[in-house]
């Protein structure tokens, strides 16, 4: 018989319409090693949780759904940071992509293990790339991580031609002005398979699980990011995308 | 030129047949809305007019009764709203939303009606109808056993059509515009002619039947001419076509006051004659538009009469003029045409709103763009359900409407019998006490063991279940038995049944009432270790529930597999008893407004619901318990079988906030077409869909002036929010709300 890698999940969201292409079925798994300032998940940071599940398990759930995701919909893996459960995601794509599933993995290209990580991207359709920040400075202090797991990421990334969907959280007084706009659409260049770029307004709605586990909240006071001045931002970044 | 110039086929000359007709003669559109023109002037003016006059409506609640005149086809002075910018007319009496007395349902609740709204009948009308007339909830009460009005009056067995109308007919009123009302009333002769062997009493009874339903097409005759029209022959254009069917309908609805008065299925047959005008170069399409504006603003305003009470069972006014849209021919073609487009135009044209309640008739193989059409106008107006046509069309073929909310039958040849509900939750707390009644004490059901223990039994309970359903079963059956015999003693719908084949089938609508919480019940009492507390009448007062357990709603196995096994078994009792006229028995899990009312006279359950709080409405998960995202609880509604066990329908109401939904709006109209491909695919029945924030709810509740026209789905129909009451309001706010966190 065949064995199948367990791993943790916080929890799944049948239908989710935000987190990639069509309706995706999104697998929120547990754990991440980053700490990011606006992070609005604190209850996916630790690795393990009450829910150890299968990777059959989770897959046999998504199946469920077919006649909703078939149609240009599909399984997205979020989290926390799906690769930081590298065997079991990997475990998971492949079960997915057997079944004719589309798959996406929701990641900061970060966490993972390296040995597993050719594989996970060649049975991963799409990679939502969540950029915190481009230069090693603010991405020590968004994240408190150093930017030297997610560059290696990001080379293997172009290796493979995924398909790369762009997403950033925009910050008030962090990132929400058009001079990092304009240094993200320079970096941005270096990836040949870029379909969409996303920029997503700061929210406080993750601020009462912080309360919940006690946690300190770091960005107390920092207002939500205004949706159209965040909206009027992406444009600029989409309209320079495609004029240069 | 003759009415039948450029219409090919000819069966349907020979003989009634409208399907025949239209798929002769109609054209599919593929295309996308392009085409579709704003409102005239006229559509203008005359909106502009009803505008106000709803507004002083919604204060008093009735603008005005004819209290001199009687409910009938030909009473009333022919009225208008602004005749010269007016091109359909017909109102139902002299006077826009001027409401009609209808007594032959029931006396005491027109007065009922009128006192509450500060009228009071003719005295010589009242008196004279009093020593003459036998209503029909005399002639229910005349019949009623014990067990029936016991029932009744504990709230088992609740909004039963024995004081009003009872609704649920639809006349095939295209045949008037196809025909001509003689060619009918020539058809209805020659079928008296064959009923000639008088070999038991229901001979008697559809002759004199037929006899009735000639004169009211000869009523309906006088009636057209007082607006000028000549029905007797068919229609010659499509501003005719229009014209007759709708005044078809419009004799139903001066002649009774059902409860749902459903239209049918009219926007292809129309298109027929509208496509032949454009051709012809006697229609513009802003004309063709206007026809159908001016056609959906006469039927935003039909009224009936209803007591407050009756509001609050069924809230907001609705009638039901049930309009459905689309559906399939066969497995290529699409009924889909431009005036499919356009009726939903006129929510663009004229603002959104409860009536007409459009129906979209949904099948995977509808044209794209017709898809995509009803996606954005659904997440524009929260006005618009939609139906499996794919489950449907292969039971009741590919003519079939839907009447009031969920309940199909095939236009011209069956017919509904509307049974409201039995309150299931109900039926399981007797089982817990003994047959008693939790809230009054009243021994209701015998026969039935009482449950001592402290903690809940699952097998004694199930026991003890069974017996109650048996004899709940029994009592509702009698219970529309009577209601409907006399029903078409006192009250018969001639109008209606002229518009239908002689010999109709007729289906008994029976209705279920609180299907999850039973679901959720029997999955606590197995899985969650129950533990029961009684009043000093030893009746169950509350319940603990120590554990957590499987909730309907999670798209999980077991649980959704008592939800279906539940049905199937109430639906095999009802076919145990023969019912009045042969009918078959239907069942439907829907509510209505009514999930409020029901769970108000409902103490608590074990599921954890405590006494008086509403009900989910129709198939819904129980409020909150659906915590696995939105496809799983679409999932858990989408098993409950529709063949062969619901097929008077399965009404579920899905909400979701913009936010969720999509990011831009594309996005959004082509996910909630996904959304509704899966659930339909996956074998659903029928989705209430409203794209609204909650926060916007709230807010339109402390402010219902900023939002007078905020129109919302709710179980099986579309209703203003303001109309509303507000224990209606915040159940609707405490719904699940889909939403992204």
């Amino acid at each position: 018989m065949k064995e199948y890698s367990e791993g943790y999940i916080h929890s799944i969201e049948t239908m989710g319409l935000v987190d990639g292409p069509n309706i995706r079925v999104v697998i929120f798994m547990q754990g991440c090693p980053l700490r990011c300032l606006f992070c609005h998940n604190p209850d996916t940071w630790n690795k393990l949780s009450k829910t150890k599940v299968t990777s059959k398990e989770v897959v046999d759930v998504v199946r469920k759904y077919r006649s909703y995701i078939e149609e240009g919909g599909g399984v997205t893996f979020s989290g926390g940071e799906p690769l930081y459960q590298s065997e079991f995601l990997l475990d998971m794509l492949r079960l997915s992509k057997k079944a004719g599933i589309h798959t996406c993995i929701d990641t900061a290209g970060v966490g993972y293990d390296t040995k597993y990580l050719d594989d996970i991207l060649k049975y991963t359709d799409l990679v939502l790339l969540d950029i915190k920040a481009i230069d090693e400075e603010s991405y020590k202090k968004i994240t408190g991580k150093s930017m030297k797991m997610f560059n290696q990421f990001i080379e293997k990334l172009k290796e493979h031609k995924n398909k790369i969907w762009i997403r950033q959280v925009i910050v008030p007084g962090i990132n929400d002005n058009e001079e990092y706009i304009l240094k993200l659409k320079k970096y941005l260049k270096q990836f040949d398979n870029i379909e969409k770029i996303e920029l997503l307004p700061y929210h406080t709605m993750g601020v009462d699980k912080y309360k919940k586990l006690r946690i300190k909240y770091r960005l107390d006071g920092v207002p939500i990011m205004d949706v159209d001045k965040c909206k009027k931002l992406e444009n600029m970044l989409n309209y320079i995308e495609k004029n240069s | 030129m003759d009415f039948y110039d450029d219409f090919k086929g000819s069966k349907w000359k020979t003989n009634i047949d409208v399907e025949n007709f239209i798929e002769s003669n109609y054209t599919e559109y593929l295309d996308g809305e392009e085409f579709l023109k704003g409102k005239s002037k006229k559509t203008d003016k005359v909106w502009n007019k009803c505008k106000k006059l709803l507004s002083r409506e919604a204060i008093s609640g009735v603008l005005d009764v004819e209290t001199f005149i009687m409910s009938g086809i030909d009473n009333f002075e022919p009225g208008y709203i602004d005749r010269s910018n007016e091109v359909i007319v017909g109102l139902q009496t002299d006077e826009p939303l001027k409401r009609i007395v209808n007594p032959y349902g029931g006396l005491r609740m027109v007065k009922s009606a009128l006192n509450s709204y500060g009228y009071s009948l003719d005295k010589e009308l009242e008196s004279s109808f009093e020593e003459f007339r036998k209503t029909h909830n005399d002639g229910v009460f005349d019949a009623y056993t014990d067990e029936i009005k016991l029932a009744r009056h504990n709230h088992l067995i609740t909004g039963l059509p024995d004081a009003y109308g009872r609704g649920r007919i639809i006349g095939d009123y295209r045949r008037l515009a196809l025909y001509g009302a003689d060619f009918l009333i020539e058809k209805k002769k020659e079928d008296l002619s064959k009923l000639k062997d008088i070999k038991d009493t229901s001979i008697i009874q559809l002759r004199e039947e037929v006899n009735e339903q000639i004169k009211a097409l000869e009523l309906i005759k006088k009636m057209a001419s007082r607006y000028g029209f000549d029905v007797s022959k068919p229609a010659k254009c499509a501003r005719e076509a229009i014209e007759w069917t709708y005044l078809a309908y419009l004799a139903a609805a001066k002649q009774n006051n059902g409860a749902a008065t459903s239209i049918g299925r009219n926007t292809t047959f129309f298109d027929i004659y509208i496509e032949r005008d454009i051709k012809n170069g006697t229609l513009t399409e802003e004309e063709a538009q206007e026809l159908i504006d001016q056609y959906v603003i006469k039927l935003r305003l039909i009224r009936h009469l209803r007591t407050p009470e009756y509001n609050e069972l069924f809230a907001g006014d609705p009638t039901w003029v049930t309009e459905s849209i689309g559906g399939m021919l066969d497995d290529q073609r699409s009924l889909v045409t431009k005036t499919s487009f356009r009726i939903l135009n006129t929510l663009n044209n004229i603002g959104e709103s409860a009536e007409p309640n459009l129906t979209i008739l949904w099948s995977k193989k509808l044209p794209e763009n017709f898809k995509n059409y009803t996606s954005k106008m659904s997440i524009k107006t929260h006005a618009l359900q939609f139906e499996n046509d794919d489950l449907m069309r292969p039971i009741f073929g590919h003519d079939y409407a839907i009447s009031c909310c969920v309940s199909a039958m095939r236009l011209g040849y069956q017919s509904q019998f509307f049974g409201a509900r039995m309150n299931f939750a109900k039926v399981l707390l007797y089982a817990l006490n003994g047959g008693r009644d939790e809230i009054t004490g009243d021994l209701v059901i015998d026969g039935i063991d009482e449950i001592k223990g402290e903690y809940l039994d699952c097998e004694e309970v199930l026991r003890q279940f069974d017996k109650v359903l048996k004899k709940t079963v029994k009592i509702y059956v009698d219970a529309l038995n009577i209601i409907h015999y006399m029903h078409d003693k006192y009250a018969y719908e001639s109008s209606q049944m002229a518009f239908l084949n002689t010999n109709p089938e007729y289906l008994m609508a029976f209705g279920l009432a609180g299907l999850s919480i039973v679901v959720d019940s029997f999955s606590a009492i197995q899985y969650g270790h129950v533990r029961v507390k009684r009043d000093d009448r030893g009746l169950t007062e509350s319940f603990d529930i120590e554990f957590d357990y499987p909730r309907y709603g999670n798209n999980d196995k077991n649980v959704d597999g008592v939800a279906v096994n539940l049905v199937k078994r109430v639906y095999r009792e009802l076919r145990k008893y023969p019912l009045y006229r042969d009918s078959k028995p239907t069942l439907s899990i829907l509510t209505i407004t009514s999930n409020v009312v029901y769970g108000k006279h409902t103490g608590a359950t074990p599921d954890g619901r405590k006494s008086g709080v509403p009900f989910a409405p129709g198939a819904n998960p129980t409020q909150g318990a659906d915590k696995s995202g939105a496809l799983a609880s679409l999932a858990s509604v989408a098993k409950l079988p529709y063949k062969d066990y619901l097929e008077d329908g399965i009404s579920n109401t899905f909400s979701i906030t913009p936010d969720t939904l999509g990011k831009e709006e594309e996005t959004r109209i082509s996910n909630l077409v996904k959304i509704l491909d899966g659930y339909f695919g996956g074998g659903a029945h029928h989705l209430n869909v409203n794209v609204l924030d909650k926060q916007m709810l709230i807010d339109a509740m402390n402010n219902p002036n900023r939002y007078p026209n905020l129109t919302i789905r709710v179980s099986g129909y579309a209703v203003n929010f303001n109309k509303l009451t507000k224990e209606q309001q915040e159940e609707v706010i405490s719904r699940t709300f889909h939403e992204r966190v």
